[in-house]
């Protein structure tokens, strides 16, 4: 095994190429630098979006007008949708933990393409940009929703296009990082690395590389179809012109179905690395979870039917989508009983990564369980377009990839930046979120099955309660993210010296110092056993 | 190392010739209003055409059978795709 002390190359972030300061950040290859550099901007927009998510919250505080138009609230949601779809969740783990730590998990010394990988991160800047700039461009900012139903998408004023082109080119990056993790995981592992050989959180990225090269494709048609429809008038959507609208959500649902498991499958995979780690015992189960994730990348791409229950699809094609929908959440479940078999009887250690690894079990269930409730043909008519839709996706996404990626940023932390940060605040900073998270959204669920409509600017008076509610949990909620930021920003020059493998982690990302060298290894290992073997099987 | 393979003239000019011509196939089927199956017979035409490519100017003809029959899956992929998304317009 190697250590910091006896390694030959310099770490990656002293690392001086070509170009110095921040010109060797944004021309580097390196695919930690490039991790980081996702990591960095994300940050930036989510900050944006959070606000923007924030100040629709004290809108609805109190019923009648507060703090913005209609108009105005139609454009903060579309564009917090935007952003947060397609700029952070989509994109999220993949980009930031799954350039940083697959190469290095399977024994690489980088991606198979560096240079595309870097051209990826710059088309994501350009179409987070673009995204940003349709706020602001143009005749006034987007107010279709993150969906871009036609008819309205067609035919609103307001500046879709700049929104819709920001989504095509994001769509491009994420095609080129799915194609580059799935050369990379059929070329270049170690030498004895065999499939079944390879930790768990490179599967859940394979899995999820085909769905992004696979399924990305078609929104980006999609998307061009919409344009092409505003610009030059060919009928495929508007049936004035010969088109069909529910065309359109079929066509859009096809993708953007399968892109809630393009966030939710590496999440899956950062807390796969974590239960182990933190128990000190080999996964249960190691087959049926990286099955698992083929199955569900598989099976996600046929239940996309379940967000037109309403919409005017066909008798057969609502309980052939129910169905579906149903059999998808088989393979969620394993995964579960398996995280929670791997802990135990383990050596169970509650350190921060493992805290947001148990928090994103529960808070990912409640989503589940919620979308069940909405596969549900009869129940889904009532719930259609409530905030408990709202209240599900966000106990989806937000808990779900947020806390997995608050788990994986806590996990990785000693390894990218070779310094400790404070358990303490960590704690502190995870009870906040999880309070404000529970009460920001909980009632949503509650108000929604009451009939509380989504995308409302007004509601009823007896509504109120649920939404000022929310605004507590808002406020708690942006506390804890404040208080985790600053802890792990403030240690990352004056932390305690993280060593090689502070957690008693077996996979190789541990096996090498923090943080790594430039080139992962001095000598690529050779593999011989299995991933989660802490000599006691 | 991989093994380069430099396909000839003539193998070019044959497969650009069919392309050619399933592209005319394409645009006069258009034409012919086939009703419910000229999509169906347009992605087929569509097809062919893309397996050509990849079979001869994209090399798959060289490759393993593992990557052919992953390059199998996908087609299947998107067409069931397609299918389950004319299942909905044929029982509506």
């Amino acid at each position: 095994m190697s250590t910091s002390e006896t390694h030959a190359q310099v770490s990656y972030l002293e690392h001086q190429g070509k170009y110095k300061g921040i010109l060797g950040w944004l021309t580097s290859t390196d695919h930690k630098r490039i991790a980081l550099l996702y990591m960095y901007s994300m940050l930036v927009f989510f900050s944006v979006s959070a606000i923007l998510g924030l100040l629709m919250t004290i809108e609805k505080a109190a019923p009648g007008q507060d703090i913005m138009t209609a108009q105005q609230y139609n454009g903060f949601f579309t564009i917090h949708g935007v952003i947060m779809i397609f700029i952070i969740v989509i994109p999220g783990l993949a980009a930031v933990f799954g350039n940083f730590a697959l190469p290095i998990m399977i024994g690489a010394r980088d991606v198979a393409f560096p240079k595309l990988n870097l051209f990826s991160w710059y088309l994501y800047i350009i179409g987070a940009i673009l995204g940003v700039l349709s706020q602001f461009a143009g005749d006034g900012p987007p107010d279709t929703g993150w969906t871009f139903y036609v008819p309205y998408s067609a035919e609103s004023s307001t500046n879709v296009i700049f929104a819709l082109t920001a989504a095509f080119v994001l769509g491009f990056s994420s095609i080129l990082t799915g194609l580059n993790f799935i050369v990379t995981i059929h070329r270049m592992r170690a030498p004895g690395m065999t499939f079944f050989k390879m930790p768990l959180f490179p599967w859940s990225l394979y899995a999820t590389a085909w769905i992004q090269l696979l399924a990305t494709p078609i929104i980006g048609i999609t998307l061009l179809m919409v344009i092409a429809e505003r610009v030059l008038h060919i009928g495929f959507f508007d049936p004035a012109l010969g088109g069909d609208p529910v065309l359109f959500q079929h066509l859009f649902w096809i993708y953007s179905h399968p892109a809630v498991y393009i966030m939710i499958l590496p999440a899956m995979g950062v807390v796969t690395e974590i239960f182990p780690t933190f128990s000190q015992k080999p996964v249960f189960g190691y087959g049926a979870i990286a099955i698992s994730s083929l199955a569900i990348a598989f099976v996600g791409y046929f239940v996309w039917g379940h967000h037109m229950f309403t919409s005017g699809i066909s008798y057969w094609s609502r309980w052939f989508f129910s169905f579906l929908t149903f059999i998808v959440a088989i393979p969620s479940a394993i995964k579960v009983f398996n995280w929670v078999s791997t802990m135990y009887g383990g050596s169970i250690d509650m350190k921060p990564p493992l805290l947001y690894a148990i928090s994103f079990i529960f808070l990912f269930m409640i989503g589940g369980f919620t979308g069940l409730t909405l596969g549900s043909l009869a129940t889904n008519i009532q719930l259609h377009d409530t905030s408990f839709v709202v209240a599900h996706f966000h106990y989806i996404i937000f808990g779900g990839m947020g806390f997995a990626f608050f788990a994986g940023i806590h996990y990785w932390y000693p390894k990218i930046y070779g310094r400790m940060y404070s358990n303490r605040w960590a704690y502190i900073g995870w009870g906040f979120l999880f309070t404000g998270f529970n009460l920001l959204y909980f009632p949503q669920f509650i108000i929604g099955i009451q009939g509380m409509p989504r995308r409302y600017f007004d509601y009823l008076p007896e509504f109120q309660w649920g939404h000022f509610l929310s605004l507590i949990g808002a406020i708690i909620l942006l506390s804890g993210f404040i208080i985790m930021v600053s802890n792990l920003i403030y240690h990352r020059r004056k932390g305690a010296i993280a060593p090689a493998n502070p957690w008693k982690g077996v996979t190789l990302e541990w096996q090498i110092p923090s943080p790594p060298p430039v080139e992962n290894f001095d000598e690529i290992p050779t593999i011989t056993r299995k991933p989660y073997f802490f000599g006691k099987d | 190392m991989e093994k380069h393979h430099i396909s000839s003239y003539t193998s070019h000019g044959i497969v650009l010739t069919v392309l050619l011509t399933l592209t005319a196939l394409s645009v006069t089927i258009a034409e012919l209003h086939l009703g419910a199956i000229s999509v169906a017979v347009a992605l087929l035409v569509a097809s062919i055409k893309g397996t050509t490519v990849l079979t001869y100017f994209m090399h798959l003809k060289y490759e393993s059978t593992f990557f052919k029959v992953m390059v199998a899956g996908v087609f299947a992929m998107y067409a069931l795709i397609i299918i389950f998304t004319f299942f909905d317009y044929i029982f509506r």
